[in-house]
């Protein structure tokens, strides 16, 4: 799919956010807008009524193909905040063929007046080949397609760090693990390079790096300690178990010992560094539970911004239908 | 293009706020609405709320209230991207609300406004101050403490510029844009 493409698709003739399918296209202005929406909606859980009546009246449905629990939940729960109302739809992939299985789905749901979908699918592509059938009516955000693209994770990724770092031109940031297999860190690392960073590098084994990683703009690692040495951010991404069709991996005991990060490797990054993880968290492979419980974990933090950052995302994406009201 | 007209300065608006905090400081004792706590509309609104705080001595930073949340044009305008998040410190529940807010047009940016203060807490009362009050009200909604009812016309909008220097403006002519 051409970048050209998804560009289109994903803003309206405004320029506004249509559809939330990929970083891919966006523009440093449009992901800071997205970081910005999200900071007042960041305060609402210190008040007595959490929700703001956004998107009363409004129907989104979670549409999610492959199974989540914290995804799928805080989309919820970002919905619910909105004020909108949700249909969670658990579809298990059949043997009928995809192409046919998504259309009907679409057609059905959309027959339901829903707003909004939130597509999460085992096939890369899958929220772009709905946001292109969907009706005017309908945006679409995409909560993780294949090894595609990962885009709300990617973004509520960059608000944790822009909270703890500020500025992002001067940041060293270290991605950790299975890229390969990884639609977090390709989503991470393009908004990254948007947002304009010093450095991006990815880190793991030859049989675990995409091999097009230079074209990504990116620095490759193969050792951990020099990996992370002088990092203000490290991502670890979690083995994706389910992912890998061949054997890339001696065993986990193997790769803990390699690139496990314990207290002692997280001395190479800087004294301030933090440490991140878009969960579930493998213990005692991708990390020490010491590092993932510790003063540098912000893990638990991404999990609380995650929520801030979809309403941000569900609510500028429900703007471009605005768009489409004042011109009937 | 659209022409504006410099209709107030700094000195003369300070003045306005002084006698207006001088009427409220008479309502509230004559109502008995002791304690009060302010919050001020972003941004206009937040900037008067600033200087009748001082004026009054209330001892406590008043509220900031940002309404795009609560809008109810929504559906038309979409979510503004500057959001700046409400900011209240005090325990809404049982107090005595001071509203302020710069121009009084429709009504529907008081009524969005009341609608988040009620999702703080519900205050025992709410006091409506407006700098502004203007012709074209599309709600039942009245102020309690004006500073000034200057008659503009069906097109005309007018402008609080601040917070220092003050000054009032008006544009002439249909609005453009946003």
């Amino acid at each position: 799919m051409s970048t050209q493409r998804s560009q289109n698709l994903q803003l309206n003739e405004h320029g506004r956010l249509r559809h939330f399918l990929t970083i891919d296209g966006l523009s440093r202005e449009l992901l800071l807008q997205i970081l910005d929406t999200a900071e007042s909606f960041a305060t609402l859980p210190g008040r007595p009524v959490k929700k703001v009546p956004l998107l009363r009246g409004r129907i989104i449905t979670n549409l999610f193909f492959e199974n989540s629990t914290r995804t799928r939940t805080t989309f919820e729960l970002a919905a619910k905040l909105l004020s909108a109302d949700v249909i969670n739809f658990n579809i298990s992939t059949s043997a009928t063929t995809k192409g046919e299985t998504l259309l009907d789905t679409l057609r059905n749901i959309e027959a339901m007046h829903s707003d909004m979908f939130v597509v999460r699918h085992a096939q890369s592509g899958a929220a772009h080949f709905i946001a292109e059938h969907a009706s005017p009516r309908v945006s679409v955000i995409n909560a993780g397609d294949g090894r595609h693209a990962h885009p709300t994770q990617a973004m509520l990724d960059m608000f944790t760090i822009r909270k703890h770092k500020g500025d992002f031109t001067p940041l060293r940031v270290a991605i950790v693990g299975d890229v390969l297999h990884s639609r977090v860190a390709r989503s991470q690392i393009l908004a990254l390079n948007t947002l304009g960073v010093s450095e991006v590098r990815i880190v793991g084994p030859r049989t675990l790096l995409p091999t097009e990683a230079r074209s990504l703009g990116v620095h490759v690692y193969h050792d951990l300690a020099e990996g992370i040495r002088d990092v203000d951010v490290v991502i670890m991404l979690r083995l994706q178990n389910e992912r890998m069709d061949g054997a890339l991996l001696p065993n986990e005991h193997e790769y803990f010992r390699l690139y496990g990060l314990t207290d002692e490797r997280l001395e190479n990054a800087k004294p301030d560094a933090i440490v991140m993880h878009p969960g579930p968290i493998n213990r005692g492979i991708e990390m020490d539970s010491a590092v993932a419980d510790g003063p540098r974990s912000v893990i638990l933090q991404q999990v609380s911004y995650g929520i801030a950052v979809r309403m941000a995302v569900m609510s500028m994406a429900m703007q471009s239908q605005a768009d489409l009201g004042t011109e009937a | 293009m659209t022409e504006s007209t410099l209709f107030m300065k700094h000195d003369a608006i300070l003045d306005l706020i002084r006698g207006m905090a001088e009427v409220l400081r008479n309502r509230l004792r004559d109502r008995a609405l002791g304690d009060p706590a302010m919050i001020g509309i972003h941004t206009g609104g937040a900037w008067i709320a600033e200087y009748m705080n001082t004026m009054l001595n209330l001892g406590q930073p008043s509220g900031l209230l940002d309404i795009s949340f609560y809008r109810d044009d929504f559906t038309q305008i979409g979510v503004n991207p500057q959001v700046r998040p409400s900011k209240i410190d005090f325990d809404v529940d049982g107090r005595n609300i001071v509203l302020i807010d710069d121009v009084l047009h429709t009504g529907r940016t008081i009524r969005a406004a009341m609608n988040e203060i009620f999702d703080f807490g519900r205050p025992a009362s709410i006091t409506l101050v407006t700098l502004i009050e203007r012709s074209g009200r599309e709600l039942p909604i009245q102020p309690d403490v004006i500073g000034l009812s200057p008659p503009l016309g069906l097109n005309d909008r007018i402008k609080l510029n601040g917070p220092d220097p003050l000054s009032l403006e008006i544009f002439h002519g249909p609005r453009t844009g946003r």
